[in-house]
């Protein structure tokens, strides 16, 4: 295979200016039915919206279907975004969340009322608890970042009830940048650790750095760099021996599910991200969820409420007087645990295995076809995904931002580009379960034939996108004088 | 297993590619105490035709075909039929986080559209493109203030969702961020008097809801007026974006945190949502979240970019803003479509109608003997006590099929057996006169 037909190819591409611009007074999208109570004024209302748009129902569709076909989806095709888990996302998740009782069920009647939505959210904790082999969890958390925060609270909270609440969180150099920010909204610093050359957590430094100042470590398995920690058991021993809880970002699990759970190497708390493994839909930036699984010891300190079984029947427990308190109002995002289970039952205990397998055999598919044109820094076995390294093409003045550009003429959405930040120039590619054979070689076919231009015609990358609907915007000059909303007349002001 | 786009023949020529033989040895690195021995203990995979009928099952024991009064920081709005037709396309909804905007313009442009609509409503000068939802956007704006202030003090009112102060508290317990809580008068609204006695020279921020957890207005002016006077920001919270057609925006608040879930996001039995925060200019450094702005590219052409990227996570680490990594995208693009749909005309029309119908609901109430508190203009909600206590009603409105309301004791004891009720305008004059009879 070597000039590989690009998977894209000129189609219309129709232009369609911001909604205000399309907006004309008069045209309305909408009509409320006849009001069957008395018309009241209220005394001091707004004035109308300025510039609110103003357009027809057809409008509205031809707006928003033009601008959705500018966007790459997991429906288009692979989307290696590495660490993203971007897999397919089943439309019949989405339909049994619109179910009437379900899509319009209000989180505060009665739980008697609620009993079905309670089913749902124990069904699913229960999966979740033999996946991960954790004790206890809570579905609350609004998003994976959040599932870290309450999880660093938990163990805050623990280490409060036993007399010091220590004052660190030590986190590896390839961590995630959640995890750091979220160490400080805990009120921890936050201390680095350094990867060996394996890419793994150094034994040397840990045994250093984890002093009884230490509360946690933040700990991704698989890491950023796709590679298990093989000294896990070691790790969480030197961290319980010093009096610390191990924290693991369950980001990657989509490597582990059905083969490893936390609970058996030593994990005391970690987070889940359904929309990463558990196949709830991106969105283009969220919704996500992020349970949080814990051992026992941390069960106390749960959010409220926390869902029991009583006499055969779910119900909310309020009263937990050692809680850290709600993190989000009502119980989280349940429009996500209704995917999330729909997920799980259909692919069962052997389809969930069987992913796990085929995530991992096409992460290393990929790097067994790459690893002789590009840089692979770190030789480890990879699980999931698989990190590469710019440095062959950058002696030819080509970066990873460039390639994953080029790659897009090619018909793809590009890897992951400069994480994790303990590679130079890094390229992580997940392709997930959901890439076929077929796909997975024009996209290596493609990756090769952007080495080969790199080395030509290196121009050629660094100038790529050619055939987007725009070219590399100017992001620099956009943060200096950054405008962030459309204003009516703009031109006239400019000139002014 | 038909999700999986291969095949076993397609496995076994993969495995050979890659050198092996079976796929354990792709696990073999992995000690073996950390291997799972035994099949997961989950039922098999199941086809579709069962997952529908086992979600059919627990939707039918989730009162289906009830008419609900509960709002209380969720309300049912209607949503227009193309809003789901729109999201539901893949290019949407399978898409992520835009970081590649040459294949993201889609994404990009309706957020940018998003912001500014959000500043139309709220008369603020920025907004960022989302937040989880409107309690933990609360928690943020008030870490904002404090970057701002360089202080510390919350000065929040008791009538701001108890959910939403129940966050701020976990959120911030092991932070020194201390808060006083102010009552409320006999009309529902914040006690003035108690507020200005609050504030001083170390509060940060003053957060006041409107219309409060009560269905009551508050005035944005002279909340500002007193923050402003100890050089405090005033916090703006809004539990229902769809009272932004009709109310005064807060444009006298420094931050507005608000959830947007009434744009066309369903009630869903708590989420998810979008939350929002919306603040003035000047601010824009300090606010979380993020951004997107308009950008050229080498021809000139306009496009958007994620923008200001430096106050968050990914660059900022453990000094970012905030360490949110989402925008509910989706929720925040089914608001901008019905704020698209509805418009400058209709969203008046919309807020209209609910006013009036709690309006109608609240004179019916209190001309079948039971006791409407908080005599104070109000929007959609409404405290009432009903003449006799909820618990004997149960049964008829069960038959009824009715959701009276939020009862009120386990958040406000001192409110005893009363009733928090919103009537929105998907509910029928009929059917605020069942729930008037039934209660």
């Amino acid at each position: 295979m070597t000039s590989p037909t690009p998977r894209a190819s000129r189609h219309i591409v129709q232009n369609e200016d911001l909604l205000f611009e399309v907006s004309s007074p008069g045209k309305r999208g909408y009509q409320l039915p006849a009001l069957d109570v008395p018309a009241v004024t209220l005394a001091g209302a707004r004035r109308e919206i300025p510039d609110f748009p103003e357009v027809s129902e057809l409008e509205v569709i031809r707006h928003f279907t033009r601008l959705s076909t500018w966007n790459y989806g997991v429906d288009t095709g692979i989307y290696p975004l590495g660490s993203c888990t971007m897999k397919y996302n089943a439309r019949v998740n989405e339909a049994v969340t619109r179910l009437e009782g379900l899509g319009d069920g209000h989180p505060l009647q009665p739980e008697e009322l609620s009993q079905g939505a309670l089913r749902i959210m124990q069904l699913l904790s229960e999966y979740l608890l033999e996946i991960t082999g954790m004790d206890a969890i809570t579905l609350q958390p609004a998003a994976g970042a959040q599932g870290e925060l309450t999880g660093i609270l938990l163990v805050r909270a623990a280490l409060t009830a036993r007399g010091d609440a220590r004052k660190k969180v030590l986190i590896p150099d390839s961590a995630h940048g959640t995890n750091p920010a979220t160490a400080a909204i805990a009120g921890y610093t936050v201390e680095n650790l350094k990867s060996n050359p394996d890419g793994t957590v150094d034994m040397a430094s840990l045994d250093r750095q984890m002093t009884r100042d230490v509360a946690a470590l933040m700990l991704t398995n698989p890491n950023t760099l796709g590679i298990f920690e093989e000294d896990i058991h070691r790790i969480a021993d030197l961290v319980h021996e010093r009096g610390g809880m191990l924290y693991m970002d369950g980001a990657n699990m989509n490597a582990l599910v059905g083969r490893s759970r936390p609970g058996d190497f030593g994990v005391d708390v970690m987070h889940l991200n359904l929309h990463k493994t558990f196949s709830t839909p991106h969105g283009g930036g969220g919704p996500g969820s992020g349970p949080v699984a814990v051992k026992k010891s941390l069960e106390p300190y749960l959010p409220i409420p926390v869902l029991r079984v009583k006499r055969g029947k779910p119900v909310l427990d309020y009263r937990r007087p050692k809680s850290i308190g709600r993190v989000r109002a009502f119980y989280g995002n349940f429009g996500m645990f209704t995917r999330a289970l729909a997920y799980i039952m259909a692919n069962g205990s052997d389809g969930l295995k069987q992913t796990t397998e085929d995530a991992v055999l096409n992460a290393n598919y990929i790097r067994r076809k790459l690893q002789d044109v590009f840089a692979l820094p770190y030789p480890t076995p990879s699980m999931h995904e698989v990190v590469f390294s710019d440095s062959i093409q950058a002696a030819q003045g080509v970066h990873t931002g460039d390639i994953a550009k080029r790659l897009i003429d090619y018909g793809f959405h590009p890897y992951t580009v400069s994480f994790p930040l303990v590679v130079r120039g890094a390229m992580m590619i997940e392709p997930t379960e959901s890439a076929n054979q077929a796909e997975m070689d024009e996209f290596i076919a493609a990756l090769r034939a952007i080495a080969e231009e790199s080395k030509n015609t290196p121009e050629l990358v660094t100038g790529a996108p050619h055939t987007t609907k725009i070219s590399r915007l100017d992001e620099v000059a956009a943060a200096r004088n950054p405008i962030l909303r459309w204003r009516p007349n703009k031109s006239d002001a400019a000139q002014s | 297993m038909r999700y999986l786009p291969t095949s076993d023949p397609i496995r076994q020529r993969m495995l050979a590619d890659v050198g092996l033989t079976s796929i354990d040895e792709l696990f073999s690195h992995i000690p073996e105490y950390c291997r799972l021995q035994r099949p997961l203990n989950i039922p098999k995979g199941q086809a579709e035709a069962d997952i529908i009928r086992f979600f059919r099952a627990a939707a039918a024991e989730n009162a289906p075909g009830f008419t609900s009064f509960v709002g209380a920081g969720a309300y049912h709005h209607f949503r227009p039929t193309h809003l789901d037709t729109l999201i539901s396309r893949g290019e949407w909804f399978t898409a992520y986080t835009p970081y590649q905007p040459e294949i993201s313009q889609g994404t990009l442009q309706s957020i940018f559209e998003f912001q500014t609509m959000i500043c139309q409503l709220t008369g603020q000068e920025v907004a960022n493109a989302g937040m989880y939802d409107g309690s933990t956007a609360l928690h943020e704006a008030c870490m904002m203030a404090a970057r701002v202030t360089g202080r510390s003090g919350m000065v929040v009112a008791r009538s701001i969702h108890p959910q939403y102060r129940e966050v701020l508290r976990t959120l911030t317990r092991y932070r020194d961020f201390p808060t006083a809580e102010i009552g409320f008068g006999a009309d529902g609204r914040i006690d003035v008097d108690a507020l200005r006695a609050a504030v001083n020279a170390s509060t940060a921020a003053v957060a006041v809801q409107s219309p409060n957890f009560f269905g009551n207005l508050e005035d944005w002016e002279q909340a500002a007026e007193i923050a402003h006077s100890a050089g405090a920001l005033l916090i703006a919270v809004i539990t229902d974006p769809v009272s932004l057609g009709l109310l005064p925006p807060p444009e006298a608040a420094d931050i507005v945190a608000m959830e947007l879930q009434g744009f066309g996001i369903p009630v869903g039995f708590g989420g998810p949502y979008a939350g929002i925060i919306a603040s003035r200019e000047k601010f824009v450094r300090s606010l979380p979240g993020r951004l997107v702005g308009e950008a050229r590219d080498s021809q000139g052409r306009r496009g958007f970019v994620l923008t200001l990227s430096t106050r968050e996570q990914h660059i900022r680490r453990e000094k970012a803003t905030s360490n949110i990594c989402t925008n509910q995208a989706l929720c925040a693009l089914m608001a901008s479509i019905f704020m698209a749909t509805y418009g400058k005309q209709g969203l008046r029309e919309l807020a209209e109608h609910n006013l009036a119908k709690a309006a109608y609901a609240a004179s019916a109430f209190a001309a079948s003997g039971a006791e409407v508190l908080f005599p104070s203009p109000r929007f959609h909600e409404f405290v009432v006590r009903p003449k006799r206590p909820l618990a004997a009603s149960k049964s008829a409105l069960r038959k009824a099929k009715l959701i009276a309301g939020l009862p009120l004791q386990g958040y406000y004891p001192e409110l005893g057996e009363s009733v928090l009720v919103c009537v929105t305008e998907t509910i029928s004059r009929e059917d605020i006169d069942r729930l008037v009879a039934a209660l």
